[in-house]
């Protein structure tokens, strides 16, 4: 699992780093799947029963990391469409994704 | 335990989501979300004086008891924020009633103003780590929709750049709440500053700091961090701006300041790291209001500057230090504001942000030079303005701990910063009337200068009578056992 992440957040840096701007998108994607695995294996994969009452196990499966996954998931599926959107826009408007083009005027 | 210090959230998210259904209506939008600010603004009075007489206020969400539930937590730390976000909020909202071009206003601006307020006064009540990353994000989704309304080049091109960093920030804010949770196993922030002092490990501790210091720095623009700062704000128009500059960096310190002192405040190490990023930040800040010839940038270079004040004041770590800095963090909410909303005046007459060609606006608009004027020494920090009693209480608590090359750039900082804004009165206001200068009306957007303005005068006359509070949120922070009892209930 570990290598998975480190593998993850190593092609998101990668992206991240291009200069296209469609790929700094997939690496922020990259980047955000590697983070919740970080969350499932930090919070410790126990195994065991669904926490519910009236299960009678030995162990319980930890809910919160699952909890918080969505919640980031969720979050993180939002702010990545927007940037589609954004995108998209920007390159009608600037006519490109290039992100060494789209520095800027030197002197404003 | 009662339910009042949940308004201020769900005022915006109501008032926010009701004006989506009348985006058309766009009156009836601007009278809706000033009411509901102002309702805002009296039940947050009534937080802080139930606060002063009975504690730190709690709700538990769905009943759910501390450590395991979503506790939101009001201490006068937060009240205080809380207030001067609402006061804020207020005058840029009627600022953009005429000073934002209409095809903006039609676009969702009032609604995602409420929506910004919701992130911004979540995370300064929030008592869960986890919980304050997500009002992190609605706060900085509706700061994308913010700096990207109106659609133009520099806009879209700037906004790519500010959701790219604020992506890769978030990501690192999961990362660090993953951490923590993994060494902790808790969320709740009083249960985890009660447990963080039994674990032995200190190297992961300081790693997790770091991360957290990368994540609100960030946000907060702090030293190595805030390259990102001056062309994302560049590209606002005034009013947002004005909410940007005055609210979302100081969320950032909010956060530094509240997880440091109650998670990593026997750690020296961090503490000394801080102090020396908070140096770092003021000189280069300065350096950056200097140079440039730009109202608006010079505006936003002395955000940065007031960032590293507040965050030296914060890692001197003594009561003085931690009065003055949260006295300073107030004054400089509302300064800031005043400071964009007026140069935003002075764009608005001359139609440029560059001085060079604005000059002489002293003649046809003396009330505006001398609101200007007030600002500007408020900010460096002339007594009795308010923005000397916070520095003198930063100085004298640096002094205390020795740490005199630290104070001594403090004081120095008040003087370039004072050059700064000088510059901006002595070459937009006076000399001769350049072409530019035109005639318009200027009434309705001078009236929320004024009204932060003469709040700051006031502050600083009143500081008597502010004290009280503001020491009793620094005895807070600087005790977190009190927070770790009110919210757990031991």
């Amino acid at each position: 699992m570990i290598f998975i992440i480190g593998i993850l957040f190593m092609c998101a840096t990668y992206l991240i780093l291009s200069k296209s701007l469609l790929r700094i998108i997939i690496g922020t994607g990259l980047l955000s799947h590697g983070v919740h695995l970080l969350l499932l294996t930090m919070g410790g994969l126990k195994k065991g029963a669904a926490p519910l009452l009236g299960q009678h196990a030995e162990s319980y499966t930890d809910p919160l990391p699952q909890a918080l996954i969505l919640t980031a998931i969720v979050i993180s599926f939002g702010v990545t469409s927007f940037l589609l959107v954004l995108a998209y826009r920007t390159y009608q408007e600037l006519g490109t994704d290039n992100m060494e083009k789209l520095r800027g005027k030197k002197y404003e | 335990m009662s339910n009042l210090i949940l308004f201020p959230i769900l005022i915006p998210l109501l008032t926010g989501i009701i004006l989506i259904f009348f985006y058309k209506k766009i009156i009836l939008q601007r009278i809706f979300s000033l009411i509901s600010i102002g309702v805002s603004i009296i039940v947050t009075l009534k937080i802080i004086d139930t606060i002063k007489t009975e504690g730190i206020q709690t709700v538990n969400l769905s009943n759910w008891d501390a450590p395991f539930g979503i506790t939101i937590v009001s201490d006068m730390f937060s009240a205080l924020l809380v207030l001067t976000t609402n006061i804020i909020a207020f005058a840029c909202l009627i600022f953009s009633f005429k000073g934002l071009e209409r095809e903006r206003e039609n676009y969702f601006f009032y609604a995602i103003v409420q929506f910004l307020l919701v992130g911004v006064i979540g995370a300064f009540s929030t008592g869960d780590i986890f919980n304050l990353f997500v009002f992190f994000e609605v706060m900085l989704m509706a700061s994308y929709v913010l700096l990207v309304i109106g659609n133009t080049k520099n806009q879209l091109r700037e906004t790519v750049k500010y959701i790219i960093v604020n992506v890769v920030a978030s990501a690192l804010f999961v990362i660090a709440v993953a951490y923590i949770y993994s060494v902790v196993g808790s969320l709740n922030m009083a249960s985890i500053s009660e447990r963080i002092s039994e674990v032995d490990s200190y190297g992961i501790l300081t790693v997790i700091a770091v991360l957290f210091l990368i994540v609100f720095g960030l946000k907060g623009a702090i030293f190595p961090l805030f390259f990102w700062l001056p062309g994302s704000y560049n590209a606002a128009p005034i009013p947002i701006l004005a909410l940007f500059g005055a609210l979302l960096t100081k969320v950032g310190v909010y956060s530094i300041t509240r997880v440091y002192s109650l998670f990593f405040y026997n750690d020296p190490y961090v503490f000394s790291l801080l102090s020396i990023l908070a140096i770092v930040t003021i000189i280069l800040g300065a350096i950056g209001s200097l140079a440039y010839n730009d109202v608006k940038k010079i505006i936003i270079y002395n955000i940065v500057t007031a960032i590293g004040v507040i965050l030296f004041g914060f890692s001197t770590l003594n009561a003085d230090s931690f009065t003055g800095s949260i006295f300073y963090l107030l004054h400089d909410m509302i300064i800031k504001g005043a400071l964009f909303l007026l140069i935003g005046v002075m764009i608005y007459i001359t139609g440029t942000s560059n001085l060079k060609y604005m000059s002489g606006l002293m003649k046809q608009y003396p009330l505006l030079a001398w609101a200007f004027l007030i600002a500007a020494v408020s900010l460096a920090g002339i007594p009795p303005l308010s923005g000397f009693v916070g520095k003198l209480l930063i100085i004298q608590g640096g002094f205390e701990e020795s740490n005199y090359i630290g104070s001594f750039i403090v004081v120095l900082s008040s003087l370039l910063v004072l050059l700064s804004v000088i510059k901006i009165f002595v070459k937009g206001f006076w000399g001769e009337e350049s072409e530019n200068v035109t005639k318009k009306p200027i009434k309705t957007l001078l009236f929320p200068c004024y009204l932060l303005v003469v709040l700051s005068v006031l502050i600083g006359i009143g500081s008597e009578v502010l004290i009280p509070y503001v020491s009793l949120a620094a005895e807070n922070l600087l005790q977190p056992e009190n927070y770790i009892h009110a919210v757990l209930k031991e």
